[in-house]
């Protein structure tokens, strides 16, 4: 427990001690800002907009296609570049306590940058009165859907020493599950409802209506063990190499 | 109780083999270092020595064969084994991005040391690597040498019982490979230690015991001055000689402790190549047997043997 601790927490300095996290964290808070404004200020489109975060769920859900995996780049592909790999792997460290670790440390920080668009619905209160179950349950499903995309760049930060690679590939992998959804038209049939099944679309949009449908949360824990699963067995692997 | 320990086998390697892809990095490696000892493994780049190093502290499995670490199997019981080492890689990677104070409470941290043992260790080992004046410093900014100091300061940080240190004083200066090799003998007094280095002096100096590895073999095995002496002994003389050529032969093979005698033209120069047993030297009577046949003897030398050959080849001339 201890060591997974000092793993996360090495990381979390790590995040706030380097530009990069400052930059992501910048860019996802000016996305997400315009994409709140536009869905609540009235417009010639929008004349009379609802107090809702429909928007910004909708669009954030985007935008962590390529959030998590440029936090999660960094976290072992760079062990793998510099060579520190070789002294954590022979640390009395399991490796599952390495991935997760790390992973929790990316997750936190997940957590603190949606923690700073609380303002958004803060402001939504001070000016209107909101529908307090989409904003909780939204949430729910944007923390939900990011803990499985964050377990995915481990993967493939794990797979490669170059964090672009990982980035990129982290990006493929989120960007296929974001977007299959949408191939459901073409094939029609049993086949169309499991390919809506396995990706993120179908799971994630009744959080932003409200609903909590347990089963879409177990969707994304499960995708979250698999892929956080995967990767230890991919750092277990490279000592085989 | 005390001096038992000290020949108890601390670590025994049997019959590692390692393959990357097609071919072996070392092959059928024997060897065993007792409680306390200072072992070196001496060799050129590529010889395996980086490669038996990884096998040792667990980082990579070997392809056949079996070590077991204070008797416990590095495979098997990996945590086991790297609870007990204190690691140096060739290459001394470190958290670039990290101030060494952190670092080092960060390595602890993972070695399962007490917060309160940790605390009084850091500042101890950055006493003994002579970090004071750099213990805020972002390791990235720190010289060579003084990345060596804190690769060291963390391996022996959670005071291991076995410490591996794969060529602990390359790329440092003169002035700081005196004060590792000092900081290593030190250390070696209470715990073991395995060290590769591909100079024969500096194995001398610090090491009891010297294993010579060469593509992937063990090829020597001896404390430091025996495998002097064993050099020094005279294994084969090259003789020019101004004589008939089958007297001379004859004459040669007759010399007490010559093995063999062989004849070729160099260059036009008549030399005879003598074998003669190991250790000794026979230059005396050879010398004299060519002169009182009232032949002339125009050169002798002292040629290479296959241990030496692989010497010449290792041993880099030191900068000192």
């Amino acid at each position: 427990m201890r060591t997974i601790q000092a793993v996360a927490w090495k990381e979390i300095q790590v995040y706030f001690g380097t530009p990069t996290a400052y930059i992501v964290g910048m860019i996802f808070l000016a996305l997400t800002g315009i994409v709140f404004a536009i869905g609540v200020v009235p417009s010639e489109n929008n004349p009379f907009p609802e107090a809702t975060l429909g928007s910004f769920f909708t669009w954030t859900s985007l935008f962590l296609i390529f959030l998590p995996p440029a936090l999660t780049m960094r976290l072992l592909a760079e062990e793998q570049k510099l060579g520190t790999i070789e002294l954590l792997l022979t640390s009395p460290v399991r490796d599952w306590e390495i991935i997760l670790g790390k992973y929790l440390a990316s997750f936190a920080f997940l957590l603190a940058m949606l923690a700073l668009t609380l303002y958004y619905p803060v402001l939504l209160y001070v000016f209107a009165e909101p529908d307090p179950g989409p904003l909780y349950a939204g949430y729910l499903g944007l923390i939900l859907y990011g803990a499985a995309a964050l377990a995915i760049g481990m993967l493939t930060s794990t797979i490669t020493s170059n964090q672009i690679v990982a980035l990129i590939v982290g990006i493929g992998v989120i960007g296929a599950l974001y977007v299959v959804h949408f191939s459901t038209d073409i094939v029609g049939g049993i086949a169309s409802v499991l390919i809506s099944e396995i990706g993120f679309q179908a799971h994630y949009e009744d959080f932003g209506r409200g609903v909590i449908d347990t089963k879409h949360v177990v969707y994304f824990l499960s995708v979250t063990a698999v892929f956080l699963f995967l990767a230890i067995r991919a750092l277990e692997f490279r000592r085989w190499r | 109780m005390e001096d038992q320990n000290k020949n108890d086998i601390m670590i025994q390697a049997t019959d590692l083999t390692h393959f990357y892809g097609p071919r072996p990095a070392i092959e059928e490696v024997n060897f065993g270092v007792k409680r306390g000892e200072i072992l070196g493994f001496l060799g050129p780049n590529g010889a395996g020595k980086t490669t038996t190093m990884r096998i040792l502290t667990g980082f990579m499995p070997p392809t056949e064969g079996k070590v077991t670490l204070a008797d416990y199997d590095v495979v098997e019981q990996s945590l086991e084994v790297r609870k007990r080492i204190g690691y140096l890689p060739e290459t001394v990677p470190l958290h670039t991005e990290m101030q060494v104070t952190n670092y080092l409470k960060y390595m602890g941290t993972l070695r399962g040391m007490p917060g309160r043992q940790i605390k009084r260790r850091v500042d101890d080992v950055i006493d003994v690597c002579r970090l004071q004046d750099y213990h805020k410093t972002i390791i990235g900014k720190l010289s060579k040498g003084f990345r060596q100091r804190v690769g060291i300061a963390q391996a022996i940080l959670h005071e291991p019982e076995v410490l591996v240190l794969d060529e602990p004083t390359i790329g440092i200066d003169p002035i700081q490979v005196v004060e590792t090799r000092r900081l290593i003998q030190e250390l070696g007094r209470e715990q073991t230690v395995v060290l590769s280095s591909h100079i024969l002096p500096e194995v001398n100096m610090i090491c009891e015991r010297v294993l010579i590895i060469h593509e992937g073999h063990i090829v020597a095995e001896d404390t430091p001055s025996n495998l002097a002496q064993r050099l020094q002994g005279v294994d084969q003389l090259q003789v020019e000689v101004g004589g008939p050529v089958q007297e001379v032969l004859s004459v040669l093979r007759r010399v007490p402790g010559v093995t063999e005698v062989s004849q070729r033209y160099n260059q036009g120069r008549n030399v005879f190549v003598v074998q003669v047993q190991e250790g000794q030297d026979l230059r005396d009577e050879i010398s004299r047997a060519i002169v009182s046949n009232g032949w002339s003897l125009l050169s002798m030398q002292l040629v290479s043997m296959s241990l030496e050959d692989i010497f010449l080849r290792l041993t880099t001339h030191e900068e000192l």
